[in-house]
């Protein structure tokens, strides 16, 4: 047997840039919820059309019953208890977009919402600056996210062993296999930049300091849509990326993103 | 049987996780009620405000649109039909004997009629609205602009803000005290797109949308914009008006610069 060996994986600046990143996106997400419920539907263009939503939800009355119903490009489903409605019949139906504790704060509070989403909007963006500012400067996004022509190239035989949920071992485990390259790239890179400029452009004050930022999206509620969209992208990551941390051996991964240190699997003897 | 036991063991599951989630938010809950978490949290809109006035030139315009553009149906929000007597007897009479007060820190305080702010210069600008709340629509304005009446009425040396006393009673309490109101700063007072509007769409404004004079202030969110508007007064601080925060909304919790 082989012995053990441990490397140093993730440096300081990943690692606490990563845990400030979480939080601050699970304050975002949830208040960014808060905010949605003030007037839960989503429009295309510059304006909105009230008979047009491109998704809604909301309370209706079925005869007797009062139904949670969510209406996406025209098509109505009933969300009763999770989407349009919340509540029961004992202590009275609520008409609400996201449920209780999907939100921060619980309770229907638009006014502190937007404080919590704007004060940790504000630290997102110096978190985010800082973690690209030193991934370019440390060569971080160079030498650990960006695939290489033959990584692309092996994609296929990735995929599979992803399908067949094998994990590298030996060197391989060393890097970032090309999924995860690139997963992360389209996060850091794609995603939570367009959150930032979708947001901004929702501001009425940015766009006449920025009238690109309009055009950029196709009007200011098509950003408003963007924005739920892309963070919709972002809740997905989040949940493969725990369930890969779940699979691929949860201790040591958790131990790395903490402390750094990474146990590496002895490779498998090859035939 | 195995299957009730299944069911048993995901209702427990579901109850364990409904308690954390429920212990987590309520942490959050009782965090919002701190005063110090809630002066951490406000003092983001002093960043928000600094920087974009650091960003946004004191010319920049909001975007104008074009008569295709127009929101067939614009949401009234708010107060949509103010019950004040006062209002009332003269939204009876199309307005014609009320008067725009105009007062505070000025050297010449004003009493303009609706016919003489209607002769006094005008701007019209195709605009859109954007409601805290989340939605757009987008309207067409004209009105005076509120640079037009302050240069009439002749700022004092101290004036800082602009103060705008309304007739609806949004607090639905019946006092003076919980009418509506707003204020905005000097910046955004003889800001070109400034306006007290009197026509909507080019019809005489509506009593829904603020009649007889409803504040844009384009480069901020709809709250700022104040329907009903009954008086103007310049004043060097808003600590001493009403809840303290500059507006009816502001006193409940929302920014006053509200750019975002």
């Amino acid at each position: 047997m082989e012995k053990r060996e441990v490397i140093y994986r993730h440096s300081g600046a990943v690692r606490l840039t990563h845990w400030v990143n979480a939080l601050v996106l699970l304050v975002l997400l949830m208040s960014g919820l808060q905010i949605f419920n003030a007037h839960p539907a989503l429009y295309l263009g510059s304006k909105s059309d009230f008979e047009r939503p491109v998704m809604a939800m909301g309370a209706v009355q079925d005869g007797e019953r009062v139904k949670g119903v969510t209406t996406v490009f025209g098509h109505a489903f009933d969300t009763t208890g999770a989407f349009g409605l919340a509540g029961d019949a004992e202590n009275g139906y609520e008409d609400r977009g996201f449920p209780w504790w999907s939100t921060l704060p619980g309770h229907r509070d638009l006014a502190t919402g937007r404080r919590w989403h704007f004060f940790f909007a504000w630290l997102f963006l110096f978190n985010g600056l800082a973690y690209l500012l030193w991934s370019l400067a440390s060569g971080h996004l160079r030498r650990d996210l960006a695939p290489s022509g033959k990584e692309l190239k092996h994609i296929g035989a990735s995929i599979w062993e992803h399908v067949r949920l094998k994990f590298p071992t030996g060197e391989e485990a060393k890097r970032y296999n090309v999924l995860q390259k690139l997963a992360y790239l389209l996060v850091a890179l794609i995603l939570l930049p367009l959150m930032l400029l979708t947001g901004l452009a929702m501001s009425p004050g940015m766009d006449a300091a920025f009238p690109f930022l309009l055009d950029m999206f196709g009007g200011r509620q098509s950003a408003r849509t963007i924005h739920f969209i892309a963070a919709s992208g972002i809740v997905i990551f989040v949940v493969v990326h725990l369930v890969m941390v779940l699979i691929s051996g949860v201790w040591n991964n958790l131990r790395s993103m903490i402390t750094g240190r990474y146990v590496i699997a002895p490779a498998e003897d090859k035939p | 049987m195995s299957g009730e036991r299944r069911l048993d063991r995901r209702g427990f599951l579901a109850r364990g996780l409904a308690a954390a989630s429920a212990a987590l938010l309520g942490g959050c809950e009782d965090l919002s009620d701190q005063p110090w978490v809630r002066r951490v949290l406000d003092s983001a809109e002093t960043l928000t405000h600094v920087t974009q006035r650091a960003l946004l030139s004191p010319e920049a315009l909001a975007r104008e649109y074009s008569e295709a553009d127009l929101s067939r149906d614009f949401k009234a929000n708010g107060s949509t039909d103010p019950e004040d007597p006062d209002y009332v007897t003269h939204a009876k009479n199309g307005f014609a004997d009320w008067k725009l007060v105009v007062g505070g820190l000025v050297e010449e305080p004003l009493e303009l009629s609706l016919a003489e702010i209607r002769a006094m210069p005008s701007r019209t600008q195709i605009t859109r609205h954007d409601c805290v709340e989340g939605w757009s629509c987008i309207g067409k304005w004209k009105g005076v602009p509120l640079s037009a009446l302050l240069e009439k009425a002749k700022l004092k040396q101290d004036a800082r803000y602009i103060v705008f006393y309304c007739a609806d009673d949004l607090g639905q309490t019946g006092t003076e005290a919980d009418k509506y109101y707003e204020s905005i700063g000097l910046a955004d007072a003889f800001h070109a797109q400034t306006i007290l509007a009197y026509e909507m769409n080019d019809q005489t404004l509506p009593i829904p949308h603020g009649a007889p004079l409803r504040l844009r202030v384009e480069r901020q969110l709809g709250y700022k914009m104040a329907k009903y508007v009954m008086r103007i007064e310049a004043v060097d601080g808003l600590a001493s008006i009403r809840g303290g925060r500059g507006g009816f909304w502001e006193d409940l919790g929302y920014e006053w610069y509200a750019g975002i």
